[in-house]
Formats: C-alpha cells, sequence, structure tokens
C-alpha cells in the first residue's frame, strides 16, 4: 500500500490522447477499465522470456510458465480470501463462470418445481443462464423487487426465497444502478433454506474489497478485464465441497488424471474443471493487474470512487431535466452512475459527449428486464475507476450541459 | 469546441424530422408489417406497409430510438410512398452506399431529404441508427408475408 492513487495517470498511456479533437475522458470503466502499464509489460515479458505450455513439459520454461500461472491463482486467492487455490478457476470471465454453475451445478441439482432466485438488475450473464436451466428442468425463476431509489428490497427478498429454491443468483454491484447488494445476508437467508448463493462479482471485485469467507457465498464470478487485467481471463470461485461433487463441463487435456479406453478420471481441483491449454499470459496479465491494485488497497480503490462520487453526482442532480437512476445518496452510490436527459434520446447524449472527448455508454446495459423495470428504452452511463479525477467529473458534467443546450437551441 | 462538429450529424431537418415525425402512428390496413431492432441500444422500429396496385400507397411507423433513427426513419416514409417495390429496393440500395460513404459521386436525389443523413457516414457508431428503418422496409419488402419474416427478426425480444 502506499502509492499515492492521485498520481497513477502516467501509468495509463492510453489515457493521454485527443479524441475528436479534445482530450480524452474515460468513463466506460464498467464495460471494461484500461491497462496499466505493469499488466502489459507482464504480458510482454511472459512472451519474450517464458512462453511455454503449462502443467506439461519437464523443460525450464515450461516450468516458468506453470510457476507464473499458479502463482496468478494464488494472487487470486489471496485477493478474495479463498480457503484454498483449490477454489480459484480460471475461466474466460464472469459470463463463462455463471454458466459452468448452471450447466454442472445447475444440470445436476435442479428439478421440475425447484426456484431459482435472482433480481431484476441482473445482467443478462446472470439471468439468461438460469432462465434457460429453469426452462430446461422446469423449475420457476422469481425475480426480487427493488425499492423505490434501486436497492434490492431485502423485504421482498424474504418472500421469493423459499424452501423450494435451490440457487440465489444476486450482482453484488448492478452495473447500471449502482448499489451494492448485501450478499452476506442473502447468503445467510440462501442457507436457511438449503440454497446455494451465487454472487455475481463483475463489478464488486473491480472497486471494493471482496473477502469470500465473510460473504459465505458458494459461488462468485468474475472479470479480469473489468479490474485492469486483459479481456479473455477471469474466474470462478466455489466451495472446495461443492467443486468436488460437481462434474466437469469441458474434457480433454490437462483435466484428467487417467485416460482409459472407455472411461477416464479426472485431475485434482482446481485442474479437474481447466480442460486443454489455458490462457496462460491472460491469468499472469489478471495477476498483475492485482498486484498494481495491492499498491493501493482495495480500501483505498473505494475511498477514492466514493469521493469522485460524493463530488459529481449533486452536480449531475443539480442539472435541469436530468434524471439520475438508482440512490440519489452518494454514500449509498458506487460509481457507476446511469442517467438520462429528458427529452434526448442517450443515444444522441453519448454522441455528444464524445464529440467533447467524454466517453460513456449508451444502450441497455445488457440489462433489457431491468431497462423495462425502470420503464426506459436505454440510459447513458458514466463508470469512474481508479485514475478517474475530480477534473474528469467536471468534464462530464460540463459536456452534458453544452449537449442540452446544443439540442435545446437547434443547430445551423 | 468539439462539439460544434455536431451539427454535421444533426442538421436542422434531421431536428425537425425527429421532433415532428411524418407517418408515424399505424395503418388501417397494411400489407407487409415487420418489428426491428437494435439490439446493441435497444432501438426497436415496427413498419407497416401497404402495397397497392404495384405501389406503395401509404407507410406507418412506430416505436422507441434515437434522433437519428426517428429521423430516417420519418424520411424513408416520405421518400418511398408513390413508389414500386422494386424503385423502393433500389433506393434501399443506394441509402445503404451513402451511409457507407465509400462511393463518392453518387446520386442522392432519389433518397429526398433522407439524402442529408449522408453526415451520418462520418460517426460510424451511429450507422445502425441511421440504416434500423431502411433495413426494416427492405425486410417488410422482401419477406413472404412480412409477418413471417417479421417474426424471424424479432429474437431479441424478451
Ligand atoms: C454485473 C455484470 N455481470 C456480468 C458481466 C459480464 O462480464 P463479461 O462480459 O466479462 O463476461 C458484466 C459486464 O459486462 C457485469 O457488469
Amino acid at each position: 500500500m502506499g502509492k499515492n492513487l492521485n498520481d497513477i495517470r502516467a501509468d495509463f498511456p492510453i489515457l493521454d490522447q485527443q479524441v475528436n479533437d479534445e482530450p480524452l475522458v474515460y468513463l466506460d470503466n464498467a464495460a471494461t477499465t484500461q491497462k496499466p502499464k505493469a499488466v502489459v509489460e507482464a504480458l510482454t515479458h511472459y512472451y519474450y522470456n517464458d512462453n511455454a505450455n503449462v502443467h506439461r513439459g519437464v523443460h525450464t520454461l515450461a516450468e516458468r510458465a506453470t510457476e507464473d500461472f499458479e502463482a496468478a491463482r494464488e494472487k487470486v486467492r489471496a485477493f478474495i480470501n479463498a480457503r484454498s487455490t483449490k477454489e480459484v478457476l480460471f475461466t474466460r470471465g464472469t459470463t463463462t463462470s455463471l454458466n459452468w454453475i448452471a450447466a454442472s451445478y445447475g444440470e445436476a441439482n435442479i428439478t421440475v418445481g425447484d426456484e431459482i432466485v435472482i433480481s431484476y438488475m441482473e445482467h443478462h450473464s446472470n439471468l439468461v443462464p438460469w432462465q434457460q436451466l429453469a426452462l430446461r428442468k422446469q423449475a420457476t425463476l422469481k425475480y426480487i423487487k427493488m425499492n423505490a431509489d434501486g436497492t434490492l428490497d431485502m423485504a421482498d427478498a424474504q418472500q421469493q426465497i423459499t424452501d423450494k429454491t435451490k440457487i440465489v443468483a444476486i450482482a453484488q454491484v448492478s452495473n447500471v444502478l449502482g448499489v451494492v447488494n448485501p450478499i452476506k445476508e442473502l447468503a445467510k437467508l440462501a442457507h436457511q433454506h438449503g440454497a446455494v448463493m451465487v454472487a455475481d462479482g463483475a463489478q464488486s471485485l473491480p472497486n471494493m474489497p471482496v473477502d469470500v469467507q465473510d460473504l459465505d457465498c458458494d459461488f462468485l464470478a468474475f472479470s479480469g478485464h473489468k479490474m485492469l487485467g486483459p479481456t479473455g481471463i477471469g474466474g470462478l470461485y466455489a466451495k472446495e465441497d461443492l467443486l468436488n461433487a460437481m462434474e466437469p463441463i469441458e474434457f480433454g487435456g490437462e483435466m484428467i488424471d487417467f485416460v482409459n479406453l472407455f472411461d477416464s478420471s479426472w485431475s485434482e481441483l482446481p485442474w479437474k474443471f481447466e480442460a486443454g491449454t489455458p490462457d496462460i499470459s491472460g491469468a499472469i496479465g489478471l495477476g498483475a493487474a492485482i498486484d498494481y491494485l495491492n499498491q493501493f488497497g482495495m480500501a483505498a480503490v473505494q475511498e477514492h470512487e466514493q469521493k469522485l462520487v460524493n463530488y459529481v453526482l449533486p452536480k449531475l442532480l443539480a442539472i435541469d431535466g436530468l434524471t439520475v437512476y438508482g440512490p440519489h445518496d452518494p454514500a449509498k452510490h458506487t460509481g457507476v452512475i446511469a442517467f438520462n436527459l429528458e427529452g434526448l434520446h442517450p443515444h444522441d447524449l453519448a454522441t455528444g459527449l464524445d464529440m467533447e472527448g467524454v466517453a460513456v455508454r449508451a444502450g441497455h446495459h445488457c440489462a433489457q428486464p431491468l431497462m423495462k423495470y425502470l420503464n426506459v428504452p436505454a440510459t447513458a452511463r458514466a463508470s469512474f475507476y481508479i485514475y478517474n479525477t475530480k477534473a474528469d467529473a467536471d468534464r462530464l458534467v460540463d459536456s452534458i450541459v453544452a449537449t442540452k443546450e446544443f439540442f435545446k437551441n437547434g443547430t445551423i | 469546441m468539439a462539439l460544434s462538429k455536431l451539427d454535421n450529424l444533426y442538421r436542422q431537418v434531421i431536428l425537425d424530422h425527429s421532433a415532428h415525425p411524418h407517418h408515424h402512428g399505424h395503418l388501417q390496413q397494411a400489407t407487409n408489417e415487420i418489428e426491428l431492432r437494435n439490439p446493441t441500444c435497444g432501438d426497436v422500429l415496427q413498419l407497416e406497409v401497404a402495397v397497392a396496385d404495384g405501389k406503395i400507397s401509404d407507410v406507418a411507423f412506430s416505436g422507441d430510438g434515437c434522433t437519428i433513427s426517428q429521423a430516417s426513419a420519418s424520411m424513408m416514409t416520405d421518400a418511398v410512398i408513390g413508389k414500386t417495390p422494386a424503385e423502393a429496393e433500389q433506393m434501399v440500395q443506394v441509402f445503404s452506399e451513402m451511409i457507407i460513404g465509400d462511393k463518392p459521386n453518387l446520386d442522392l436525389t432519389v433518397l429526398g431529404d433522407a439524402s442529408i443523413l449522408e453526415g451520418v457516414a462520418k460517426f460510424p457508431a451511429r450507422i445502425k441508427c441511421a440504416t434500423l428503418a431502411w433495413k426494416a422496409l427492405n425486410n417488410a419488402l422482401t419477406g413472404d408475408d412480412g409477418k413471417g419474416m417479421a417474426h424471424l427478426l424479432s429474437s431479441h425480444e424478451e
């Protein structure tokens, strides 16, 4: 810890550029974050010096590659405080992790009449796998409602989670509403009814300390690219006894113990689930991203974002005609802020901001049921990360106001 | 200020069409109907077309979308009424070539007001917004009965 978050922009060369003749302000971090030099250099270093396949060679490079790959797994383990690296599987990212849970645990444990409980604010990747599982098994998919401020309605959660519930799957942090959901409380509720708790950590791992033992969730899915790591790598945490009982999703090299002509046995955890050559460089890059974040500590990362939210949210709320979704109390809002300007489609707003060099997202944010729930076709969304500053927040606010004026006054 | 570049995209005619779209609503008797979605942004467009005596006698659209997609739909309806389906398909062709922006000497007169959307070519992220209505027209005209096609193309519905 100790490195100062206020002076890290030089670590991110991509931020130093002009977009549409204006200095870039990157506020699409909930989609993917930029990568520090340390991460890009870890990839280069691996390919220039250590590249070999893992777990298969006796030669020195193979040994080094395997060591680096497994060291990255240990970094992930420590980052989320899993009990052992047996509980940490490398995947392609959150989507793959959630699909694995549905395809393996879900396939084996869900039957006719069982319930799967999710919420209206889920990303499609924590919704469609459960919806399809429910359809396959004739199970019931249930949705927990939100309170008026966008926080999860825990009274409704009490109603929806019953003794028929087998799986509860909820995002720890919403990618639209910027709320933090009480995974620990939900896990307790799920366990009281004999269900497992699946946490979608895609938006929480990058932004706050996450301790899977404290949360007591059974599964946690996340993506490396949303936390400074490369695309194509992510992880699935699961409790060891669950993983032991689960069947692998894919079969092939790396995951086997003995292969006979007509049957095979699986290798130990975590390799039992990792068939084929894994994304070795991706895992190493993710390890470097975790090292980078650990220089500050996740508490400091969270505090940095909270300061920006405290600064920008009141300014956004003060813009006439601007609606902010999710809580208006900055203390309850993470650095993901979705909004709409009255009378202007979010696409037009985002194009206006882009002309000012400000990168935000516009659309349904892979949450169509949530858009329906909010009764909007789409929203704009700004999402802040560690390298963003108050000056970035000012640029956002100023360019929203300028875009609003542009469309109010018509044009040429 | 870079915002001034927006003028190239949002010309006054475009803003007018979007604020007061032509042929917005529904037809009494449509011969071809389709619903198209732009899954990346959530835009939805319903298009109804009436073909009588070999000509497009009327068109109406409804749905949700941004300034560009609404203006484009409005301009498209103005441009195609009275044309034969074959002429309309030719216009779809000209419009997509214009939007792609790699043919300098295109004759855009057939497109009417819609030719002003030429500027969208410089905003690659918005090309899909401009083409949605024209794509819908094309699919409505070429689909067997429109409805069969509509069913196929609305796979993004919940
Ligand atoms: C809450 C949430 N869940 C899941 C995902 C899916 O992540 P990925 O596309 O990396 O698999 C995302 C990111 O888009 C997200 O924000």
